[in-house]
């Protein structure tokens, strides 16, 4: 497998400049001879489509979601960062750059990283032009807030709602190229396969959710901008729909898959509250400025009510084990600490898995009109779903699946090892390392959309020269013809058990043995397990109805299928990766304390899979990562 | 909870749609509506019934996918809430449930409870932007926005697109979500430029589209899980008439 991540010479503030200029053009009149096919509507496909559009190619865009939206970006609360020093307090390009490499523990690539901090300015004032209405200060200008792994304020902001303005921004400018026809939108259609012919992404076939319709699309490039895995663990905070399909089906067809084992877990979110739980929901980080988490020390206590144990019999673990961060130790460290104590049988509510946050030392010292102002909505929805008055009684939270760092691997044009099939935003892998910072995901998916693939699409296009191939033709036809098999394999077994159970149990095995702490045999066993139910699947799956309508049911059942064999992949790479760092923790790699433990000399390597076959072990290759800014450092938060 | 399920089935929008009773027990009073629907599709799946097909994604209240009219409500009876987000607490015990689609001309049926909204869609692409081309932007401060004026449009933008607002108007007008959008813009100095364009254009793509007049009911605001406010209509409607009259003139 070929790996050249082409990173350009020279120093890394001139890099992403000198590849501007030396890669090729495609003269502006040429550019309508060529069509592009992106997949996926968030920040990176939204920004994409619009922008290529806009330049003149010709854009097909397909989405799952009934508009495009809808896609998951928009749930994203907190912020976008850029590193504009509004505030005058210190920062800059590079000082971005620094903290998004260190925070993602070393494992993602410097030249890559210093681009995303390089463009993150020029978001900011794109999004502003377009109507976004970020947060204001009463002058006027643009406001700021502070997000944890930074020491500057440079996240901007528009309510808790930032994600839905920058996608709504994404969305009015990929409308605008709908209504030029420059970009032809195509919802409710999910990919299923991506076409290679002579080693180049053509085309995808697609099925028509609302008609069923199997369709080919052929084209010179194919992007996918497809979101990230977290639902293989089938509680997450994800949509619903996110899947795992489009980059795994890409993975199968010779896409390299960098570092499935790098899933974020974030530390604040509503525990589940029984077995008819279908996702979870998070609160943001903020609340940990003003809460105090705790669980009793006596598991005897965990039934009573949390107001009448006192307090010698509460333990404050964080502030324990972290004097200096305390309640607001960074994520990995929270969650796992949090699991911990549940471990111990100290954990409260349903199961047993759930931490206190509690407000009553803030309340008592501020009042609660205060803390209803800064955290007002975050009451309101914890109430909405739990029942419970959080003013009144500690909140119980629980960490959650949020988001996956690991992605189809790319070169720094964003190209995967398939020539002219590129990844943008979580789905691929190079930007966040082993670790995402908050307010980092929005910045990465607009930059690659509006900032990078406009101009490195441009590379490889005049390369190749337009040509694409007839969707008639017998290569598109194969896959076509094996897509169709793929589903009838689905709708004919008539088995008795619903693809939603197997999610569920599929999200169990991950949860337990790949989710916030691993050890090598609990990844042998979950391997086990995991082939085991992929085998029941196969044969005692029920899809009921059939494939020519809306049929919700069978189209989990095709997500459900790519994320058992998914799961097994990101299994093998945790089992493979003998080190902690960032969302990965291996119990083995650690201090006497319980600190992750990084091996910089056998693992500062992206470590990328080659798919082999069915029933085949996958070959693992690696990537170097070289460290010239930044120097590699061991993360301590005492 | 044991409750009783009115649910509306219908194959597509061709076809005659129906009510159906189903018994459901065993629902938690923690779980959301959509938890307790997927539960009913479990169960009917085990009973040889095709499941009910219904709209929805995120679950936490901000993609507006979800949909569905509770017993006569857009997003059930819970006032600034999704139906993503709608506990079963909220409901009693042995309670009868009637489920029904966003009904509307303009959200033809695709199926059961699943309607086609790309109306709205089409009412963005007609005027719903700003014209500014990618890399052409000045620096995002060279443009003071008064805070309130900043905080006016936010509150507009904070318009889901999920479609209460035309369930729950007797005309099935969808006034508050255009005017929402066009508000939105349309307040801040960057949307100043393409503003008479702007409403005319997503007005006449309104009517098009098949949503009725509006008559200042006032319930698709009562509805609104983002509680986007009457005054946007009473804006748009103001804009319009401006950019009307100046195009008469010019």
């Amino acid at each position: 497998m070929n790996l050249n991540s082409k990173i350009p010479e020279g120093p890394i503030s001139d890099k992403w400049d000198n590849h501007r200029f030396s890669s090729k053009l495609v003269n502006p009149a040429n550019k309508r001879k060529f069509r592009i096919i992106v997949v996926g509507s968030g920040l990176a496909g939204g920004s994409a489509a619009a922008t290529l559009g806009e330049l003149g190619y010709h854009v097909d865009c397909f989405c799952y979601q009934d508009s495009p939206r809808r896609a998951h970006s928009i749930a994203a609360q907190g912020g976008i960062n850029a590193a504009k020093n509004y505030q005058n307090d210190g920062d800059s390009i590079y000082r971005l750059f620094y903290d998004t490499v260190k925070g993602g523990d070393f494992r993602s690539r410097e030249a890559n990283v210093y681009r995303l901090a390089q463009n993150s300015t020029n978001i900011i004032d794109q999004c502003v032009a377009q109507g976004v209405p970020f947060a204001r200060e009463y002058g006027g200008l643009l406001a700021n807030r502070s997000f944890g792994g930074a020491q500057v304020s440079r996240t901007f902001y528009a309510r808790g709602q930032t994600g839905q303005q920058l996608l709504l921004g994404a969305y009015s400018a990929l409308s605008r190229q709908i209504s030029a026809g420059q970009v032809k939108m195509h919802t409710r259609s999910e990919m299923l396969d991506l076409v290679v012919v002579d080693g180049h992404a053509k085309g995808i076939i697609t099925r028509n959710l609302a008609t069923g319709e199997i369709k080919a699309w052929t084209a010179d490039a194919v992007l996918l901008c497809t979101g990230g895995y977290g639902n293989v663990y089938y509680l997450s905070t994800n949509a619903i729909g996110c899947n795992v399909t489009a980059t795994y089906r890409a993975y199968r067809r010779g896409a390299g898959f960098a570092n499935p084992c790098f899933t974020q877990i974030h530390p604040t979110c509503i525990p589940v509250s029984g077995d008819h739980q279908s996702k979870l929901t998070l609160m943001s980080e903020s609340l940990r400025n003003d809460g105090r988490v705790w669980v009793p020390k006596n598991p005897e206590d965990c039934n009573k009510d949390p107001n009448e144990i006192s307090e010698n019999d509460r333990d404050y673990y964080l502030e324990r084990k972290y004097p200096s961060f305390g309640n607001l130790a960074p994520r990995d460290i929270s969650s796992r600490s949090a699991k911990e104590a549940c471990d111990e049988g100290r954990g409260v509510g349903p199961g047993g898995r759930g931490v206190y946050l509690d407000f009553a030392d803030s309340i008592s010292r501020l009042g609660e009109s205060t803390i209803r102002e800064r955290y007002g909505n975050l009451f309101q929805m914890y109430e909405r779903i739990t029942g419970e008055n959080a003013y009144k009684r500690p909140m119980r939270i629980y960490p959650a699946i949020h988001y996956t760092m690991g992605g189809l691997w790319v070169d720094y044009n964003l190209m995967t090892t398939i020539p002219g099939c590129f990844a943008l935003g979580e789905a691929n892998f190079s930007d966040h390392g082993a670790n995402r910072l908050g307010a980092s995901a929005l910045m990465q998916g607009l930059s690659d959309g509006y900032f990078v693939i406009p101009y490195t699409i441009g590379d490889y296009l005049a390369s190749t020269g337009a040509g694409s191939i007839s969707p008639d033709s017998s290569e598109v036809k194969e896959v076509m013809e094996s897509v169709r098999q793929r589903i009838d394999l689905l709708t004919s077994c008539k088995g008795n058990r619903s693809s939603r159970s197997y999610h569920k149990q599929l999200g169990q095995i991950m949860w337990e043995s790949a989710g916030m702490a691993r050890n090598a045999p609990g990844l042998e066993k979950a391997i086990g397990q995991i082939q085991d139910l992929r085998d029941d699947f196969e044969k005692n799956l029920l899809v009921p109805g059939n494939s020519s309508n809306l049929n919700a049911e069978l189209e989990r059942a095709g997500r459900v299928r790519d994320f058992l064999d998914f799961g097994e992949l990101l299994c093998r790479d945790a089992l493979e990766r003998n080190e902690s760092c960032g969302g990965h923790f291996r119990e083995e790699f650690q201090t006497e304390e319980g600190e992750a433990t990084r091996d910089d000399e056998n693992f500062a390597h992206a470590a990328v899979w080659e798919y082999k076959g069915d029933g085949s072990v996958p070959a693992r290759h690696q990537e170097e990562l070289k460290y010239e800014n930044v120097k590699l450092a061991v993360r301590s938060y005492k | 909870m044991k409750l009783t399920l009115k649910v509306w089935r219908q194959d597509g929008n061709d076809s005659d749609g129906r009510f159906e009773n189903y018994e459901l027990d065993g629902v938690s009073e923690d779980s959301s509506f959509l938890e307790m629907m997927d539960q009913l599709n479990e169960q009917l799946l085990s009973q040889g019934i095709e499941p009910v097909l219904f709209d929805h994604d995120c679950r936490e209240g901000i993609c507006g996918t979800c949909s569905l009219t509770i017993n006569g409500y857009a997003h059930g009876p819970e006032d600034s809430t999704t139906t993503c987000q709608l506990h079963m607490r909220k409901f009693r015990d042995g309670e009868t449930i009637t489920i029904e689609p966003f009904r509307a001309k303009a959200f033809p049926v695709v199926r059961d409870l699943v309607v086609d909204r790309s109306a709205f869609d089409r009412i963005t692409q007609a005027g719903g932007f700003i014209t500014v081309r990618t890399g052409s932007a000045p620096d995002g401060n060279a443009l003071p926005v008064a805070k309130s004026d900043s905080d006016k449009a936010m509150d507009a933008a904070a318009c889901i697109g999920c479609g209460a607002c035309v369930a729950s108007c007797k005309n099935a007008s969808a006034m508050l979500f255009t005017s929402a959008k066009a508000g939105h813009l349309n307040l801040l100095p960057q949307g100043q430029a393409e503003k008479d364009k702007r409403v005319l254009a997503m007005v006449s793509a309104m009517d098009e589209a098949g949503f009725g007049n509006c008559r200042n009911y006032g319930e698709c605001s009562a509805a609104c899980p983002k509680d986007i406010s009457l005054d946007y209509i009473a804006k748009l409607n103001r804009d319009h008439a401006k950019a009307k009259i100046k195009k008469f003139f010019s």
